[in-house]
């Protein structure tokens, strides 16, 4: 495959992501305007009267027509600006960038401790049907899918910060002591070894590891799931059992041939989840207070702040799109069979 | 008629004096701004900047509309702000004369606790302002506030002692933790505040005032209160006497649970065959909204008031209950922040006031609030005047409070000086930890 042919084949794929993203700036601009709810009202206060609701009414802009509005909004989104965020006062980019970190930190972390423990367990299953190892991991499926987060978090900071105390308080990314490293990347754990701060590093790192542990035992389920149903699939296949046949190593034959067929639907997956778990965590933000973007936007939702919603949607969409074109990339590194013409 | 005050030596965080002219500026941003600074300004008879006067650097003079005694309390509001103008003119921009843009990030202010730092929805500390003028230096330097959003998290925190304060916690979580040891638990009634049933008078039934009273009879008052306030809070039920003998407010209305007397009042209506209607309350108070309202739908049922529940989300609450006040049946939790009764009454009974929910409308009741409000509390015509509006008020029911409710926190029992504002935040400055 050569390097200019990749090349092109990533540009169609950014260019066929431009209508989608087209679309849904249409489709957020109008939900959000549909939600129920009145800004100025929300925005007046307790004691407003008529007039100060009509005043406040004008100055968000939200008098004009819906076309005037969206062109206003699309003319702002093209210089970058995303408007203001009324339930806070700051700029909706400044607010998504300053939680984006913390909620890809979390989710990141999770996915990586989920990945690590996922894949072996399904692998071994699928190597052992019927063994106890496998019931270990249906155990765990099970477990995981049907375990609310807030439940499985709330279970943990009880037995782990409330009963044994072994974990700190559940008050977002840092303990009161410390202060945040400077930002380079915005995952705390990274910055402050950048800093050389080690402590600063512990302390972060002691913040994440129950939030991670939910989050990891939620979206452990999908994956261990995927990794041991094509395992058992790939396995049966003919291929498989030619090259048993032909006598090659059994180690050989699992991880040279199988697993590297096994692992497409698994990373399909891992992506799929990637997506879900950095919006939705909601929940295991609400226990341990972390200051994501899946808080944001549902205090945004609930006042409603137009803004705030149109930016997380956006940036989550644009996420999408990043990780699909990332997974196209993966596949064209794992799979043989994706031909570029294709 | 005016009201001259002398500015003590204070300075502002940067180290600049306190001037006349900083305090005008501030007045006359608030009478200016609009939204809610500039009606609440109103509320006190501040409405143009005409009335504010620099005397020289260190006096002010309020000119006053009217002799009103809300002026006073009105300044104590957390709207009237004194402002470093001079900091904030360096920063202005266009469209925006009173540099709401640069004081959204900015503080800039000279009281006892500056910000140290602030990240929106999740924490704001403050630093101790050691050059403070305004009383005795408060006790504790550095304050840090987060926002816990899990209220079974802040009850893991509190229990465990790793914050000193819970501040604002649900009553059945107070009532739980009132039993343990290790947390000491506060509650205070907040004044000039009422959790109500409202009967709207655009829907028809309720037009009729013993459709009204038969509900103030029908509701079992002391369930709801044992069963939604958890016993925390003041009993506004079962009053003795029809007409009341204080001028005290909010005070008990003279309905307690007697079905007997709601069916026999029904009867005597269009209605005796009952009806239907929705009770409607806000999701965001669903703590003691939920309960409330189940026990109401039971209590009504018997009465042959069918009612179904319509749980409405924050955002769309204040829009439709307040605003538009097209919901038959609700449950409403107005408070006033200046503590008088025709206050309570100006905003909740008048006919066009944001939290008059039930559209009821009364010229007596409109005279008796216009009159009043500006009035002096020693005037000899004031206390008979409030007396016929809360005899007016136990009349006609347009709300039937359920209780007074109270502000509950929870604390290490080592914090000293726990103290709160009448707009329901801490106040730091007497905290101590012994």
């Amino acid at each position: 495959m050569s390097g200019p042919a990749r090349l092109g084949l990533i540009l169609q794929r950014l260019a066929q992501a431009v209508p989608a993203l087209i679309g849904i700036v249409v489709v957020t601009f109008l939900l959000t305007h549909a939600l129920p709810g009145d800004p100025a009202i929300y925005f007046a206060g307790p004691a407003a009267t008529p007039d100060t609701i009509a005043e406040i009414r004008h100055n968000l802009g939200l008098d004009r027509s819906l076309p005037v509005q969206f062109l206003v909004y699309v003319e702002n989104l093209a210089r970058g600006d995303f408007g203001q965020s009324i339930s806070t006062g700051q700029s909706v980019g400044h607010e998504l960038m300053t939680r984006l970190p913390a909620s890809l930190e979390l989710t990141l972390l999770a996915l990586l401790v989920s990945t690590a423990i996922a894949v072996p367990l399904g692998i071994l299953a699928a190597t052992r049907p019927d063994s106890w190892i496998d019931h270990l991991c249906r155990f765990v499926v099970t477990a995981g899918v049907s375990l609310p987060t807030f439940f499985t978090g709330l279970a943990l900071v009880y037995v782990f910060y409330y009963l044994l105390g072994w974990a700190p308080a559940p008050l977002g990314r840092l303990d009161v002591m410390y202060t945040p490293p400077d930002t380079v990347t915005g995952f705390y754990t990274i910055d402050a070894l950048l800093a050389g701060d080690l402590e600063t590093f512990a302390s972060a790192l002691a913040q994440l590891a129950l939030p991670a542990a939910t989050l990891a035992l939620f979206t452990l389920a999908p994956l261990a799931r995927m990794t041991r149903g094509s395992m058992l699939q790939v396995l049966g296949g003919e291929f498989v059992r030619t090259a048993r046949a032909a006598g090659l190593r059994g180690r050989t034959v699992l991880f040279t041939y199988a697993f590297r067929n096994a692992v497409l639907p698994v990373i399909t997956t891992l992506g799929m989840v990637f997506s879900f778990a950095l919006g939705a965590n909601v929940l295991v933000e609400k226990v341990f207070s972390w200051p994501g973007i899946g808080s944001f936007a549902i205090s945004a939702l609930v006042v409603p702040d137009y803004a705030a919603v149109q930016g997380f949607v956006l940036l989550m969409a644009l996420l999408f799109v990043a990780l699909n074109l990332a997974i196209d990339g993966l596949y064209l590194l794992i799979d043989p069979r994706v031909e570029l013409n294709s | 008629m005016s009201i001259t005050f002398t500015l003590k030596s204070a300075t502002f965080w940067d180290g600049t004096p306190v001037t006349a002219d900083d305090v005008k500026w501030s007045f006359d941003r608030a009478v200016s701004v609009g939204g809610f600074p500039t009606s609440q300004m109103r509320a006190g008879g501040l409405e143009k900047p005409e009335q504010f006067e620099v005397v020289d650097a260190r006096t002010f003079r309020v000119k006053l509309l009217r002799k009103s005694k809300l002026t006073l309390p009105d300044l104590a509001m957390p709207v009237p702000i004194v402002i470093n103008s001079k900091l904030v003119k360096q920063h202005l921009i266009d469209n925006d004369p009173w540099g709401t843009e640069y004081l959204h990030r900015t503080p800039a202010g000279s009281g006892a606790f500056k910000v140290e730092r602030w990240d929106p929805g999740s924490e704001l500390i403050y630093i101790r302002n050691d050059a403070w003028k305004g009383g005795p230096l408060p006790g504790v330097r550095r304050v840090v506030i987060r926002e816990v959003p899990s209220q079974a998290t802040r009850r893991a925190l509190i229990e465990r002692g790793d914050v000193h304060l819970s501040f604002d916690i649900p009553s059945k979580d107070a009532e739980e933790m009132s039993k343990n040891q290790k947390v000491k638990v506060v509650s205070n009634s907040i004044d000039n505040t009422l959790y109500v049933l409202c009967p709207n008078l655009i829907f028809e039934p309720f037009k009729d005032k013993s459709v009204r009273q038969a509900i103030a009879w029908a509701l079992p008052y002391d369930q709801i209160f044992a069963q939604a306030a958890y016993n925390r809070g003041v009993k506004m039920w079962g009053g003795t006497a029809t007409a009341p003998s204080t001028i005290a407010w909010p005070q008990a209305f003279p309905y307690k649970y007697d079905p007997d007397k709601a069916k026999a009042l029904l009867a005597q209506t269009a209605y005796r065959d009952g009806f239907e209607v929705p009770l409607s309350f806000d999701v965001g108070t669903a703590d003691w909204g939920d309960p409330a309202a189940l026990l109401i739908q039971e209590a009504l049922g018997r009465i042959g008031i069918k009612c179904t529940i319509d749980r409405i989300p924050g955002a769309n609450w204040r829009t439709v209950a307040l605003v538009e006040k097209k919901l038959p049946l609700l449950i409403d939790n107005f408070g006033g922040w200046l503590n008088t009764p025709d206050y309570y009454f100006y905003w909740a009974y008048l006919k066009g006031s944001l939290f008059n929910a039930s559209n009821y409308d009364n010229p007596e009741m409109a005279d008796l609030v216009g009159k009043t409000l500006n009035m002096d509390e020693s005037d000899p015509s004031y206390a008979p005047m409030i007396k016929r509006m809360i005899a007016i008020g136990f009349e006609d029911v347009p709300r039937i409070p359920l209780w007074q409710p109270t502000l509950n926190s929870a604390m290490v029992p080592r914090l000293q000086g726990y103290s709160f504002w009448f707009h329901r935040q801490v106040d730091a400055r007497t905290y101590k930890l012994a």
